[in-house]
């Protein structure tokens, strides 16, 4: 079906128009402030499913502000959606949507609840602008808009020292990331007189500036994304929030991520189509920083006795997984003299599908286990391990969702998280044994995290300190359960989620040449 | 030669502000080299517009001649509103890290540890 | 709208494939087995005497509260061996903000010597 070509700015444009009324309509009352953020973001999951039907059939679509037609030169903003953006933009739609109602009865007894309501809907906003844009300094400035509120949304419980602590963390880095992208992103203008991705892709040589520029890029877009060594602050800030605001800050770690492909394979898509020798290079070190990230992000989870910062440092873990398929892929291409142009194994387009697939996964398995986390919080006003037991007696749906997020955390058949984790240890197993050894041991070691969690909180005699706990309200149960549907649905269905999703994403990112030619027209 | 003075000033800032976040201790002073990079980015996009003998680039009733180029002083406009909203955000947090711990120093606010 | 077909099609790797409901079948079997096999075991034994007490190698049993392991003393044998490990990693993460921009920059110095010097 064709959709009109303005749903691509209103699906941004709809959650921060509804960020500015937020505060209006909660004068009325808090019942008609939270009716108001659920719909105006279920209208918006709605529009941008249409959208996905739309793109997943007809292909790339632009939108241009403020023309009703490109005309060379490109001098306007514009939106260019293709299935990849689509792809990132539904995990968005997903994560915000049920973080909003998680959050209609586990933040009922804190007050300034406007604010929140309006952080959150700007955060959305944000989210989606990285996700559909065609031109690199909108999207720093949808990044800062994305941090700042997010850092807002951190520090909301300003009676504790933690969370201010890790807020304060978490905007010198998004800053300091932020500087240093404009950096680049000013480098590349100076040079080409060009802010738009697919001119920029057009006219690309890889001059000594230009080396600078994507230098710069991947170190900082990595930074916000989690890789390891410059991980650290993640677990202070996904711990130190309430739990519906780190369901939505997973989908702002990854629309980074989505930043750094963006750069790695359309900016820079044709200078590693000529030379294969800095693809090789910047491909084994991402490998290396992806098989560290994996290791540590293990190892340290196993010590930590805070239920929330164990489950950040695991969501550090699987990051390195999304990583190694871009690492694999840049790594593997050789060069053909006989054609002059570089060629890729078909198990590194494996590897990235797996990849791909492991950044829906991810967000819907981990989110799922921040919340059980949340509701363990709710319930018994407490967080540590040590303190908790034989929780299984009275709180059933709890127990249920957390040995569903457990398994398909692990990677266990059927959940969806073994189909991602198939595909890369059978496609990463060809460029070199020990990725596939180490990737499949940091699989086992989080399943062994999350067995000591499950065997101290849910198993076990019932404490004297918790008789009175209940089951949690009936809107937090209803949020995860709509996550355990889409978990066994992906994983029940793996086939039809990969030709209708996955592939469609793989072979727009991969392709540069369709991603300029949208925007220059065949020029 | 004389032309090349903004790029070794912006090359100076940024170094001077990354070792003020690296290497003192106090967290306003932290704050303070944030605020210097982004001095540095912003002297950066501004002095890439420039033409030699060029005059400012407004359309109406201008004199004739070279323009220098608009398009990188809208880009440090907007920079530098997103570097005063995230320097309030900053001092905000570093007035309740205050009334939380007592003191400034980066090496004592490490509640959050492993 | 979706063919019943189209969802149950095999997921194909490169180098193998994977069908859930294959799977299924045989986990339904595997049970089947592991329930013959349980039954025939014995079934005769005397209740409420030594026979039901739990064995804990001789070692008197307590009250249920005090028997449960604590959440961060199930892995101790793990975090004995790998003690080398963890001091290391211990002194990485020392809290400091400082550090956290400081391996942004050792990073950033690494990939710029791989990219631009080789």
């Amino acid at each position: 079906m064709n959709v009109p070509d303005y749903f691509i700015p209103l699906v941004v444009a709809l959650p921060l128009l509804g960020a500015f009324l937020t505060p209006l309509v909660s004068r009325l009352s808090g019942k008609a402030r939270n009716a108001f953020v659920v719909i105006v973001l279920g209208v918006n999951g709605i529009l941008i499913g249409l959208l996905a039907s739309d793109i997943l059939t007809n292909g790339i679509r632009t939108y241009v502000f403020g023309a009703t037609d490109l005309s060379l030169p490109v001098v306007r903003i514009l939106f260019e959606v293709d299935a990849m953006s689509v792809f990132m933009a539904l995990i968005a739609a997903i994560l915000s949507f049920v973080g909003v109602l998680y959050s209609l009865s586990f933040m009922k007894e804190y007050s300034g609840l406007d604010k929140f309501y309006t952080l959150v809907l700007l955060m959305t906003a944000g989210m989606l602008g990285m996700m559909l844009t065609g031109d690199l300094f909108n999207f720093f400035v949808f990044l800062e808009i994305t941090s700042i509120a997010s850092c807002a949304l951190i520090a909301f419980w300003t009676h504790k020292g933690e969370s201010v602590e890790a807020a304060f963390k978490y905007i010198i880095i998004s800053a300091i990331g932020a500087l240093f992208i404009l950096f680049a992103i000013a480098l590349l203008y100076g040079q080409y007189n060009a802010l738009n991705m697919a001119v920029l892709a057009n006219s690309i040589q890889y001059t000594f500036l230009d080396k600078i520029a994507l230098v710069i890029l991947i170190a900082a877009l990595a930074m916000k994304a989690g890789l390891v060594p410059m991980h650290m602050w993640l677990p202070d800030s996904y711990g130190s929030a309430p739990a519906p605001v780190t369901l939505i800050l997973i989908g702002t770690t990854q629309a980074s991520l989505y930043g750094a492909f963006r750069v790695i394979f359309t900016v820079y898509g044709g200078v590693f189509s000529d030379t294969a020798f800095a693809s090789n290079v910047i491909g084994a070190f991402l490998v290396i920083l992806a098989l560290a990230t994996m290791l540590i992000g293990v190892i340290m989870a196993l010590r930590q006795s805070n239920l929330k910062r164990m489950i950040a440092y695991v969501a550090v873990a699987e990051i390195g997984y999304m990583v190694l398929g871009i690492g694999v892929r840049l790594n593997a291409a050789l060069y053909n003299e006989v054609t002059q142009t570089v060629v890729w194994h078909p198990y590194t387009t494996t590897a990235l599908q797996g990849s791909i697939l492991h950044i829906m996964n991810d967000a819907l398995t981990i989110g799922l286990l921040f919340l059980v986390a949340g509701s363990i919080y709710y319930a018994t006003k407490k967080i540590s391990v040590d303190q908790l037991g034989g929780l299984a007696r009275k709180m059933k749906y709890t127990t249920v969702f957390f040995v569903i997020g457990l398994l398909a955390a692990a990677g266990m058949p059927p959940l969806n998280g073994f189909v991602s984790k198939l595909l890369i240890y059978e496609s990463t197993y060809q460029l070199n044994p020990i990725i596939a050894i180490v990737a499949i041991l940091a699989s086992i070691m989080i399943l062994a995290v999350f067995v000591k969690v499950f065997h101290a909180i849910f198993l076990g005699p019932e404490q004297e300190s918790l008789k009175t706990v209940k089951e949690v309200p009936k809107p937090m149960l209803i949020a995860m359960g709509v996550i355990v549907c889409i978990i066994l649905f992906f994983g029940l269905f793996p086939e039809f989620v990969i030709t209708n999703i996955v592939e469609p994403a793989t072979t727009a990112i991969l392709n540069h040449t369709q991603y300029i030619g949208a925007v220059l027209g065949g020029v | 030669m004389i032309y090349n003075i903004p790029y070794l000033a912006v090359v100076a800032l940024v170094l001077i502000g990354l070792y003020a976040l690296l290497f003192k201790r106090n967290l306003i002073k932290m704050v303070i080299g944030v605020t210097l990079i982004e001095s540095g980015v912003n002297l950066f996009l501004i002095t890439l517009g420039y033409r030699e003998n060029s005059i400012a680039p407004i359309y109406t009733g201008s004199p004739g001649g070279i323009m220098s180029l608009p398009v990188p002083q809208a880009l440090t406009l907007t920079s530098i509103v997103i570097g005063v909203a995230v320097l309030a955000l900053m001092l905000s947090l570093v007035i309740h890290i205050y009334r939380h711990y007592g003191t400034l120093d980066v090496r004592k606010i490490r509640r959050l540890k492993e | 709208m979706v063919s019943f077909e189209a969802l149950l099609e095999s997921l194909q790797t490169g180098s193998g494939f994977w069908h859930p409901l294959l799977w299924g079948i045989a986990i339904v079997i595997a049970f089947f087995i592991v329930y013959i096999l349980r039954g025939l075991g014995n079934k005769t034994y005397k209740k409420q005497t030594e026979q039901t007490k739990s064995f804990l190698s001789g070692n008197p049993e307590y009250e249920k509260e005090q028997m449960h392991v604590k959440g961060s003393n199930v892995y101790w044998g793990f975090t004995e061996v790998l003690k080398g490990v963890y001091d290391l990693l211990k002194k990485m993460h020392n809290g400091n903000a400082s550090d956290y921009v400081m391996w942004f920059v050792v990073v950033m110095g690494v990939l710029f010597i791989l990219v631009v010097m080789l």
